[in-house]
């Protein structure tokens, strides 16, 4: 009995979802070996999350992203081991890599999964709405494949040395390596990104017209972060979908986040629930988002914000 | 060109998830329902490239009576026919989803030629499974490329965009492709009256596919528990802005 | 932020348009103790003054709703919220265009100005957008309007509290309301208890479940309108204004549009009516928009994007234009159409300020205001009164099956006689099934069945040589018949049902005093007399008249009018001593009550009883229990119809009986059934006997209805101090019976007014008094017995000139010659009321 585990990494850097994901597969084993499989480079430091033998896949087409191939990589690795469980991160990859291989085998995948209980059937409890409801759910499969809602679980290191190492050379066919990147584009002109900020601002409806978000702007610009904003913002066509936070949007884990006028319906707080602090600045002390707020000023956005601003401002002076 | 969409119907939710009674599903009284965001963005693209290289676009969904309003929410802003797997109240899981798709698929394409592209939204808004799309893929045989923001159709191939850090990702694959696009691909044009109008007329061909047993079986569903939080107030109005400034230098935010 | 205080003078629930305005207004007329609560945020709550379409219709065939759409209209212009853009109702049927110029006359009796009847092509140059082919004609008020109703309601609220008489508190909901001895005490909300004496419900939707917290009734219900809209228009991507063209209602259709910004909003009440209850109102977090507003049916509204694509193809037909905004927006509707205002005849203390619409919100503020601070409002609210509700009217049935009834006719043609058809036949008299079989047309009153005529007398309409009406409207819920059946009254006797009186005994050692308070006439008379008396308002206009029947030392009854005795009732409860000394009893259902008047009526009621009937042993104004065989039954000599009779009461069970009794005795006399198109209408208009809610409101003076008496008693009354100034006064204005010289309109039909059509000077020229009132008419109907169409109107001193030539009435957009037949209240027929007192 053992458990397989797709590891993502950058460059060789395990992604923190990935060991995430690790510990998580490490609770489902129970004790069971854990093995993991990364394609291409060979992936630092997973002896201390458990890992038992660490399988490296080596092909050319791994130089670049092919998620039809990685998948082909796992399931010939599961073909040989056996696997009660294949585990990966529900990353946007992670998922894409497991959907395959879930097509490819015709076995139901569990995505998202913020606990897993194993058994026939398995137990799980997978993440709807984007974290804002829960399905408990039974898999019916000989091999339970799952991804794993990533900030479900903290990575837990063990003491443990290894892994072992072995490599292998996956057998692709064509329609393996028909869905590979090929290029690159749209490199970001720089400045803070949305995903990558420390302090997000945002604002929703309230603001009134693509011009209210000056004062957004402004107190983002204050505080060296992004401005973000609803998707009734995107939707009225006021700003570009790439400042979008919510469930459909840009997923945002800041140390702040700041939101103005954005009454905290479940798809947005899908977004942003992620940030270490949230302040609410809202004319309704009911609405919705101050449940899930640490701060909140009770008060129209367009006299709060720049008045904060100057705040801001007159300290630093 | 054909472009085949498959949407689902899901409830717009509020500020705050109710479940019914047996917590099967969410209480939808007061609800109103829409195309999940992701899928809304491929209807138009499909609409879009229709427009720009001719053909005929569908859309597809899998859901209950009901959802024929999608259905013909999508035909008001140009897709030209639709195809209702009509089902009752229980939930398909996505294997399940996928080989109704599957056969539907199969039986228009017999008729009337194979899609050079079929869309799905990336995940459903509500069931979050991430699967359906790529599982249509490989029962068609067909190369898929997951979660796009740029889709551009040239000779034979598609061009997809995929976000990555720092930019996007390119794939080409050959057509015929399924693609699962995600919000932000496009801004979905609003309906016009005549389009409407147009869409009351338009065809929907109606089947009940039988439903098999769920291997990704749902037992019930739960509302997380919140974080217990009430936010500290502030205070109220711009008054507020020293207190907010104090916070800021706690959470070191301010440098 | 404030604490929440532990009492107040005044409470008010609900932040809406009504609520902010009736905050403000209280303040404003004196009272500096006024707390405003919203389970909702500000400034938008998320009621339905959050959605609101927001336009100002001036002109409505009810004068009530004119006065105070006038009054809310100030107000907003005011506060500088207003901006006029006019509005045009338009025709694509005949049928329309009849309507539209009943709106003229509307406006012309109610003084609204300027109004006129445009041509299509005049409605193309105000509209570009509008396809004027399809169109007749329509009916332009330039001063109607848009308004911004939130920010009318921030000005307002935010004015009371700099004055420092208001605290406003949001996100508060109330929880519970404790009432003690029939008075509210106080309300638990989730931010505290508060004890007030003064509670208002001004919760639009959400009322009825406030109002049941403390165990009164508001009978609403929540009922969607649909709206959607649609941009960005081309046209309007130019405009420098919110709006720019006039609104326009499509009213055949049941639609309107408007500018609104760049959009166009299209609203419609063409669909099936769609009610919800109060309790399924989503919360602020669970609604995706606001409570009010819900997911859009869009199968609902199918037709209308048809009709509006028709209108305004310009626009709708635009494929770039999108549908962006679409809801199923709920509105508060009422039984019958009109608000729910004042305080709640279960609880005292507890008001409600309900079913009011952004046209008429800051006017019913300010009339409520008057009346809570001074016990009376300026504008006359009788037709929105809380306690003018039946039992049976304030159930959710009757609710719902009245507002569904009354939804697709929101921008009906609704006939002035138009009854309803459903939830029919609640209340039944005695008598129905001897009606019924005398073919009985049965009209309804609070819920009554009632004859309206009888077609069994139909063969009198020949023998009388009655005409019909040759204009369909004019003829529509109506019958040659009730002339006829008239006629036979005046000719030998009539019997008539009128179970539908209410009547309450008030009794008790406090009862005379009570009685004294509440009416003008003097009271202590000699027991077996009938007092007929106005009651008046605090100001001295008209709150009702009725009788009053002495039946001992401490027992009285009161009889009144079915229609207004649920609120009449109230007056008397009102004025009961706190000590218990007076108990007032409904017994409106005890007793059933038949009327028999004519030259004969003496003649067939000694032959059943051997009690004195004479004119010497039962003078006029007497009352006392006679035997009639069996039965025990209270005599009452009294006639609403001008002629010889009696009024008789016996308990509700023994009515058929006493109808088959007395239709045996009078076969030989040629009694006939008669309905209460005889009774309220022929028969009182030639003795110019006033209506209350037609010639008696109080707008007008006991002196302008000439209905003074040499006398003012000593006692004191309501509105007793107002009374005597009037007497002081010079009126300004007097009411008259006025009759038609010539029926023949423009095409050679002959046109037969129905009601509060304007009377003008020959030329059209509106006639108004110093006060400002305009002339109009306030009761029409035929005077059969002598050969006349007789109207009463209120005419300025000047005109009112007994055989006065110079005057018309305006019916139809057209004139009609009328002369002024009699000035003041002395009856046309038979002056000297011989017929009644011999």
């Amino acid at each position: 009995m053992s458990v397989l585990v797709f590891v993502e990494h950058d460059g060789g850097e395990p992604t923190e979802p990935a060991l995430q994901a690790l510990t998580f597969a490490r609770g489902y084993a129970s004790g069971d070996p854990v093995h993991s499989l990364a394609v291409g480079l060979e992936p630092d430091g997973l002896g201390a999350y458990g890992v038992g033998t660490l399988h490296v896949a080596e092909h050319d087409v791994f130089g670049s992203y092919a998620p039809a191939a990685v998948a082909q990589a796992v399931v010939e690795l599961a073909g040989r081991l056996l696997p009660t469980a294949v585990i990966a991160a529900g990353t946007d990859a992670g998922n894409e890599v497991m959907a395959h291989v879930a097509a490819k085998l015709d076995l139901p995948l569990a995505a998202n999964c913020v606990e897993a209980t194993p058994g026939d059937p398995a137990r799980v409890t997978r993440v709807r709405w984007g974290g804002s409801l829960l399905e408990e759910a039974a898999l019916h499969a000989p091999v339970k494949l799952l991804t794993v809602q990533p900030h479900a679980v903290a990575a837990i290191e063990v003491p443990g040395e290894g892994p072992a190492v072995e490599r292998f050379a996956p057998v692709l066919g064509d329609a393996d390596l028909t869905v590979r990147v090929v290029g690159r584009t749209g490199e970001s002109a720089g400045g803070v990104s949305l995903s990558d900020a420390k302090v997000v601002v945002s604002a929703g409806r309230g603001a009134g017209s693509p011009e209210g978000f000056a004062g957004v702007e402004e107190l983002a610009g204050l505080l060296g972060g992004a401005v973000g904003c609803s998707r009734a913002v995107t939707m009225a066509g006021w700003r570009s979908h790439t400042d979008q936070v919510g469930q459909t949007g840009t997923k945002i884990a800041p140390d702040l986040y700041i939101a103005c006028g954005i009454s905290g319906a479940t798809q947005h707080m899908a977004g942003c629930k992620g940030a270490k602090a949230i302040l609410a600045i809202n004319v309704d002390r009911d609405a919705p988002i101050l449940s899930s707020a640490d701060y909140a000023v009770i008060g129209d956005l367009h006299e709060v914000v720049p008045a904060i601003s100057a705040e801001i401002r007159k300290a630093r002076s | 060109m054909r472009m085949l969409v498959c949407v689902k119907r899901v409830p717009m939710t509020g500020g705050k998830i109710v479940l019914t009674e047996d917590a099967q599903a969410i209480e939808t009284r007061h609800l109103g329902f829409t195309i999940s965001p992701h899928e809304e963005c491929g209807v138009e693209e499909a609409v879009r490239l229709v427009e720009q290289h001719g053909g005929e676009s569908v859309v597809l969904t899998l859901g209950p009576p009901e959802a024929v309003e999608q259905l013909r929410d999508a035909m008001a802003i140009g897709a030209d026919r639709a195809i209702h797997l009509e089902t009752d109240v229980e939930e398909w899981d996505p294997q399940a989803t996928a080989a109704a798709i599957v056969d539907a698929i199969r039986a228009d394409e017999a008729a009337s030629g194979p899609f050079d592209l079929v869309f799905f939204g990336n995940e459903a808004a509500d069931s979050g499974n991430y699967q359906v799309g790529t599982r249509v893929a490989y029962a068609l045989g067909r190369p898929v490329a997951t979660g796009l923001r740029g889709v551009a159709v040239g000779d034979g191939t598609v061009r997809c965009e995929q976000e990555a850090p720092g930019g996007r990702d390119v794939y080409e694959l050959p057509l015929p492709a399924v693609v699962t696009v995600k919000e932000g691909l496009n801004l979905p044009r609003y309906p016009s009256v005549p389009g409407r109008l147009r869409a009351q007329r338009k065809p929907v061909t109606v089947s009940s596919p039988s439903r098999p047993p769920s291997r990704l079986e749902k037992l019930r569903l739960v509302v997380p528990e919140g974080q217990g939080k009430e936010a500290t107030i502030l205070g109220h109005g711009p008054d507020a802005a020293p207190a907010v400034v104090e916070v800021l230098r706690e959470l070191g935010v301010l440098s | 932020m404030s604490t929440f205080p532990s009492d107040t003078k005044a409470l008010v629930i609900g932040c809406g348009i009504v609520g902010n305005s009736l905050a403000y207004h209280l303040t404003d007329q004196g009272w500096s103790d006024v707390v405003l609560i919203d389970k909702g945020p500000l400034p938008n709550p998320g009621g339905s003054t959050g959605h609101a379409s927001n336009f100002i219709y001036l002109v409505d065939h009810s004068k009530e709703m004119t006065q105070l759409t006038v009054e809310s209209t100030r107000q907003y212009k005011e506060m500088d919220v207003y901006t006029e853009c006019g509005g045009i109702e338009v025709a694509r049927t005949e049928e329309r265009m009849e309507e539209l110029r009943r709106r003229m006359a509307s406006a012309k009796s109610w003084g609204i100005e300027p109004v006129s009847l445009v041509t299509p092509a005049e409605i193309k140059e105000l509209v570009p957008y509008i396809d004027e082919t399809i169109l007749l004609g329509g009916f332009y008020t330039p001063g109607v309007g848009v308004v911004d109703s939130l920010r009318a309601g921030t000005i307002m609220r935010e004015r009371a509290v700099e004055a420092g008489a208001l605290a406003v508190f949001a996100s508060t909901e109330v929880h519970g309301m404790d009432v003690e001895h029939g008075r509210i005490r106080r309300v638990h909300t989730s931010r505290g208890t508060i004890e007030a004496d003064t509670v208002v419900i001004a919760c639009g939707v959400w009322s009825p479940l406030l109002a049941r917290m403390a165990g009164a009734h508001i009978p609403l219900t929540p009922m969607v309108h649909q709206m959607i809209d649609v941009g960005p228009v081309p046209r309007f991507e130019r405009s420098t204004k919110a709006i720019e063209f006039p609104i326009v209602r499509d009213m055949d259709v049941f639609m309107y549009e408007r500018q609104d910004g760049v959009g166009l909003e299209i609203g419609s009440y063409a669909h099936r009516s769609i009610l919800h209850d109060p309790e399924e109102i989503p919360s602020l977090e669970e609604a995706a928009l606001s409570p009010t507003e819900f997911p859009f049916t869009q199968a609902d509204f199918d037709p209308q994007m048809v009709d509006a694509l028709d209108l305004m193809p310009e626009i709708v037909g635009d494929e770039s234009v999108g549908v962006k905004y679409a809801i199923n927006g709920l509105i508060s509707l009422t039984p019958d159409g009109m608000p729910i205002l004042g305080e709640t005849p279960e609880v005292k203390g507890l008001w409600s300020a309900a079913a009011v619409w952004v046209k008429e919100g800051p006017g019913v503020g300010k009339s409520l205001a008057e009346w809570i601070v001074h016990g009376e409002s300026h504008i006359d609210l009788h037709s929105s009164d809380v306690s003018r509700f039946h039992a049976h009217q304030q159930t959710r049935a009757h609710v719902r099956a009245r507002t569904s009834e009354a939804f697709p006719k929101t921008y009906g043609i609704i006939h002035p006689a138009e009854q309803w058809s459903s939830d029919r036949g609640i209340r039944l008299s005695p008598m129905y099934e001897r009606e019924q079989e005398l073919g009985a047309v049965f009209y309804e009153a609070a819920g009554w069945e009632r004859p309206q005529w009888y077609e069994a007398n139909a063969p009198l309409v020949e023998r009388y040589g009655v005409q019909p009406r040759e204009a369909e409207w004019d003829a529509r819920w109506w019958s040659p018949i009730i002339n006829a059946e008239h006629l036979a009254m005046r000719e030998h006797a009539g019997i008539f049902d009128l179970s539908a009186f209410c009547i309450f005994d008030v009794k008790g050692a406090g009862a005379l005093d009570a009685l004294q308070r509440s009416v003008l006439a003097q009271m202590d008379v000699a027991v077996g007399r009938v007092v007929y008396t106005p009651v008046l308002g605090p100001r001295g206009g008209f709150k009702s008249d009725l009788t009053i029947m002495r039946l001992g030392d401490e027992e009285f009854r009161v009889v009144t009018g079915g229609a207004h005795g649920m609120a009449d009732r109230k007056l008397f409860s009102d004025q009961l001593p706190e000590d218990g000394s007076a108990t007032l009893v409904d017994v409106t259902t005890a007793w059933t009550t038949i009327g028999v008047w004519g030259p004969r009526a003496r003649d067939i009621l000694s032959g059943v009883t051997s009690d004195d009937v004479s004119h010497e042993g039962f003078p006029f104004g007497a009352c006392r229990t006679v035997e009639i065989g069996s039965q025990l039954v209270l005599a009452s000599r009294i006639s609403y119809v001008g002629d010889l009779g009696w009024e008789l009461y016996v308990p509700i069970e023994q009515g058929a009986r006493l109808w088959d009794v007395l239709w045996e005795a009078g076969a030989p006399h040629g009694l006939t059934a008669c309905g209460i198109g005889v009774y309220g209408t022929t028969g009182r208009l030639e003795k110019c006997y006033r209506a209350y809610a037609a010639e008696l409101e109080s707008e007008y003076t006991v002196v302008e209805a000439g209905m003074s008496r040499p006398k003012v008693k000593e006692q004191d009354f309501v509105g007793k101090e107002a009374h005597l100034r009037h007497r002081e006064e010079e009126p300004a204005a007097i009411l008259c019976t006025l009759t038609v010289d010539d029926h023949a309109s423009a095409s050679g039909v002959k046109r037969f007014p129905l009601g509060r059509e304007p009377i003008t000077l020959r030329d059209g020229t509106p006639l108004t008094d110093r006060k400002g009132r305009r002339s109009y008419v306030t009761s029409a109907g035929a005077g059969p017995s002598l050969g006349k169409y007789i109207l009463l109107a209120y005419l300025a001193p000047e005109h009112a000139v007994e055989g006065s030539g110079e005057l018309a009435v305006e019916y139809m957009n057209e004139r009609y010659p009328v002369t002024v037949a009699v000035a003041g209240s002395a009856p046309i027929f038979d002056p000297e009321n011989a017929r009644i007192r011999r």
